[in-house]
């Protein structure tokens, strides 16, 4: 097997994602128009957003082993600062994207400063809450900013002519092709630095990364940032494709369904985890679309019931990936490769520093079950 | 005054709730290391069951006896189902944490998205018993019955719960298991029944929850569980993860600070400022309020 | 010697924890009656032995187990509460009492159904216990402590006793005492014994089985390895001292051991 093709696969991805807009094919089955009509444009673009977003919570979860709850923060941070600086403060894109990147630096910061000072489930728990604040502002709509569970609606004037209206799609879909791109270029290029090894290594033992004298504190807290920021700017990438903010994005499902996505994809490899974000949002669109066809209305209540409802199929397609499919789509093709290589799977060991594609879950195993950083394997009062 | 001790007594009957929801979430972390994520769907199936079997079981209904048969429904449903999720989904995940994790999370959004399936999104009116209606004058305040209600649950539960740790051998080896799982089962002891137990009594405690959070709240919605869950997992850290006298007092503490600052300052600040609860208490005693009691 | 029957036969055995190779191919057989004294140096595999028969680690291999009815079951792939429940006690390295209980609650929990109870020999050869069965085992001294340890496993009718370092940081007299303790019970049941104390092992070991780096290199009679200095000194990095006192003739020095545990202890995690 040579490593070239496979090198270059992203390159070739990229390209022809980027000719997609000239292409009259129709996709019958897989989308209702022609590859370049508008609706089908906005759908491929959501899921490359949220196929970039998932690849950010995967630097975090896959990466470096962190099991935060409250990703969804960044990325609502990133769409309702931007919404407000163009609709409340005037300012020009540019403006506003620059006052959204200090937001999603500044934001990450304080939070992971805080909460990577436990491990374990404290950990997620603290993501966890500070999450739900976001989520209680936004829903409170402090002085008719938010616009509570209505949403927000960006303003048009500031923003530039070509991200405005159903004739400029191809634009928002090249934006937001563009903003996957830099995702993903970023993650390889920090996934292979030294601080990637340090986050490899965090994740599979943050002991024995304390025994070689490095601190886990400031690489956790730099990955936290980093994935922090990246979700922040597919906020304001989101809001230029939709065109508002909505407060779904600010809740726990959001965050949760970002894990679900990359461990459908694979944590722990790239690609798995773009794969994993582009699917379940195709999936959850599509499954909308398919509930009100009269296919799935002329059945009978106990299938059309279960059926009108996208997050009953995706979460019981969860439960049977992780049951099955513990490395999700990633491990499931490393495996095959790897039988196809003619090795038994899981004899030889990485080299190190890498990370074998959806093997993140199972070396997350052993850190999951020591609960609350200080105290934990001492024994407890119990009751 | 009348209005300190109508948020006292309202912020008691919240903390009840909680308590309810978070004994179990301890109860399952602390045995098993799991955190149950579908915990919010049990309290859902509960309120959900309560309020279909008024409808449609006979004999069952919305007042007197009837509502009592109605939640012992749905507290069975809810039960039942916690114990079959743990059997046939967690229990092949032995000792597989972050799996059995994920697998509660993809539960949590399958089981509330089939209730909505089933009954739709919008809230549904729950049933509130002639009991529960009334007020009761205390202090010069005038306290809606309901809130009594919760609170005496909460009591009833909170003192079962610690007799039955404390006398039964599935108790023991409860409290044995919390310390020390392995231990348990190098004295051949089969832990896994106890897993199977602590699932089924958190179900119960949810499904309850679920049916008194209905006649507090006056409705019922698939998502409620899920809010609720959220500030259960609060209590359960700043309770210290594993420890249920430690989850009961700080289920009190959440649901006051909640109250009292929601009144005080305004809407939403205290759902913040118990945020604010859990980051001062982790940071200054990382392993929650019971941690240096041990 | 006459040949008494194979008890516990360990053949080939592999154990790998989070990357390490821990034990590679050990096979060792302990017969029925007797004291088996499992030595080696610090690391060399002893625990993760013991922990492979109850399967607390995952093991490749056979271990297989000649209960009392004769019949003999292969351990690998029963759970850890079936093999114990084949008549197989364990004392763990750090005793693990369960410190929240009292030491009443201790003993109640360590009660099989496949055996009888005898609270009454356990109170009789530590009756400390049964004037402290109401305190919490926690704010037990460490010599105490070790005494629940045992005591849970002389609780039931075992066909075996695994004992994995008795006399660990006990003070002089108390390690006098459990090895006592355990010479008496060594007249009933088989013991397999992790001891770094030759003086203990001296005293009640009939057999001994040395491993090093993960591999049996050294098995026989224990009294006729303990008689040859030279031999003792190359297999285990120490001297046995011939003499009756008992407390510091151990085979490390406090510092290994010390890194040694901490390590053992990540590895108990993994495989708990």
């Amino acid at each position: 097997m040579s490593r070239n093709p496979t090198r270059l696969a992203p390159l070739v991805v990229l390209v022809v994602l980027a000719l997609l807009p000239y292409s009259t094919l129709q996709v019958p089955g897989l989308f209702d128009g022609v590859l370049n009509s508008p609706g089908t444009l906005q759908l491929i673009a959501l899921c490359l957003v949220f196929g970039g977003v998932a690849l950010s919570y995967d630097l975090l979860f896959g990466f470096t082993g962190l099991l935060s709850f409250g990703h969804a923060l960044y990325f609502a941070a990133g769409t309702y600062v931007a919404n407000l600086a163009l609709t409340e403060l005037g300012l020009g894109l540019g403006a506003a994207l620059a006052l959204t990147t200090v937001v999603g630096v500044v934001l990450p910061l304080l939070v992971g400063g805080v909460a990577l000072r436990v491990s374990g489930i404290a950990f997620s728990m603290v993501t966890l809450a500070t999450a739900q604040v976001g989520s209680i502002i936004v829903l409170q709509d402090p002085g008719g900013l938010t616009g509570g569970e209505e949403g927000l609606a960006v303003a048009r004037e500031p923003v530039p002519d070509v991200f405005i209206g159903v004739f400029n799609t191809v634009n928002k879909y090249w934006l937001a092709l563009a903003y996957l791109a830099l995702v993903y270029l970023v993650v390889t290029l920090l996934t292979r630095s030294r601080a990637g090894r340090v986050w490899a290594a965090i994740r599979e033992n943050e002991r024995r990364v304390e025994v070689l004298g490095l601190k886990p504190y400031p690489f956790k807290l730099l990955a936290f940032v980093l994935a922090g920021l990246l979700a922040t700017l597919g906020g304001v990438v989101h809001l230029l494709l939709l065109g508002g903010s909505t407060p779904r994005v600010t809740t726990t499902d959001f965050t949760l369904s970002l894990l679900v996505m990359v461990v459908l994809g694979g944590a722990g490899s790239r690609w798995g985890a773009v794969l994993g974000g582009v699917l379940y949002t195709y999936l959850d669109s599509r499954l909308t679309d398919l509930a009100q066809s009269p296919a799935v209305q002329d059945l009978p209540a106990w299938l059309r019931v279960p059926l009108s409802e996208p997050l009953f199929i995706l979460g019981a397609l969860f439960v049977v990936v992780v049951f099955f499919f513990p490395g999700g789509i990633a491990g499931l093709v490393a495996r095959l490769r790897e039988r196809r290589a003619g090795r038994r799977p899981g004899t030889t060991p990485p080299p190190d520093g890498t990370t074998v594609p959806g093997r993140a879950v199972e070396q997350l195993r052993e850190a999951a079950g020591r609960g609350v950083g200080v105290g934990a394997g001492q024994p407890r009062d119990g009751v | 005054m009348s209005t300190v001790v109508l948020l006292t007594v309202t912020g008691l009957g919240l903390a009840a709730l909680y308590f309810l929801v978070a004994s179990g979430l301890s109860l399952i972390f602390g045995l098993m290391g799991v955190l149950n994520f579908a915990h919010g769907a049990f309290l859902t199936i509960g309120a959900y069951g309560t309020w279909w079997a008024a409808e449609n079981i006979p004999g069952a209904g919305a007042t007197g006896w009837g509502f009592v048969y109605a939640v012992a429904f749905g507290v069975a449903v809810g039960t039942l189902v916690a114990a079959v999720v743990e059997l046939t989904l967690i229990r092949p995940l032995y000792e597989r944490h972050i799996e059995q994790v994920l697998v509660t999370v993809g539960l949590s959004l399958a089981l509330v998205a089939l209730v909505r399936a089933v009954w739709g999104a919008d809230p549904r009116p729950f049933p509130r018993p002639e009991l529960a209606r009334g007020t009761t004058s205390l202090l010069g305040a005038n306290v809606p019955n309901d809130r009594f209600l919760l609170i005496a649950t909460a009591i009833v539960v909170l003192v079962a719960v610690l007799a039955f740790l404390r006398f039964t051998r599935f108790g023991l080896v409860i409290r044995a298991g919390v310390e020390n799982r392995t231990m348990v089962t190098a004295l051949g002891i089969d832990v896994r029944r106890a897993f199977t137990l602590v699932f089924a009594i958190g179900g119960a405690f949810a499904a309850l929850a679920g049916a008194l959070g209905g006649i507090y709240l006056g409705s019922i919605s698939p998502g409620q569980g899920t809010s609720l869950l959220i500030f259960a997992f609060i209590v359960v850290v700043i309770g210290g993860m594993s420890s249920i006298t430690g989850t009961a007092v700080a289920a009190v503490l959440v649901g006051l600070v909640q109250q009292f600052a929601n009144y005080y300052a305004a809407s939403g600040v205290g759902d913040l400022s118990v945020v604010l609860l859990l980051a001062v208490v982790l940071l200054t005693r990382p392993g929650g309020l019971t941690a240096r009691l041990a | 010697m006459s040949e008494r029957p194979p008890l516990l036969r360990l053949a080939d055995v592999h154990v790998r924890l989070s990357g390490s190779h821990i034990l590679q191919g050990v096979d060792l057989t302990v017969r029925r009656g007797g004291v088996t004294a499992l030595l080696g140096r610090n690391g060399a595999g002893k625990t993760t032995t013991v922990k492979s028969v109850l399967g607390l680690v995952p093991s490749s291999g056979t271990i297989e187990f000649t209960g009392g009815d004769g019949r003999t079951h292969r351990l690998q792939g029963r759970r850890t509460h079936e093999v114990v429940r084949l008549g197989i006690g364990y004392a763990p390295e750090d005793r693990e009492v369960f410190g929240g209980l009292t030491v009443a609650e201790n003993l109640t929990l360590a009660e099989r159904r496949d055996s009888a109870h005898h609270h009454d020999r356990v109170y009789d050869l530590f009756p400390e216990l049964e004037q402290r069965s109401r305190q919490l085992a926690g704010t037990l001294s460490g010599g105490q402590q070790q005494m629940v340890a045992i005591a849970r496993l002389l609780l039931n009718d075992n066909q075996l006793l695994l004992v994995d370092e008795p006399t660990k940081g006990l003070a002089p007299l108390l390690v006098a005492e459990v090895a006592d303790v355990l010479a008496r019970a060594a007249e009933e049941v088989t013991i397999l014994l992790v001891e770094q104390n030759l003086t203990v092992v001296r005293r009640m070991a009939t057999d001994a089985v040395v491993v090093d780096q993960g591999r049996v290199v050294w098995a026989g009679s224990a009294p006729e390895l303990l008689a040859d200095p030279d031999r003792t000194r190359e297999l285990l990095g120490v001297a046995p001292s011939g003499g009756a006192h008992t407390g510091s003739e151990r085979a490390s020095s406090p510092t290994t051991e010390q890194h040694v545990r901490s390590r053992r202890s990540s590895a108990g995690e993994a495989g708990a």
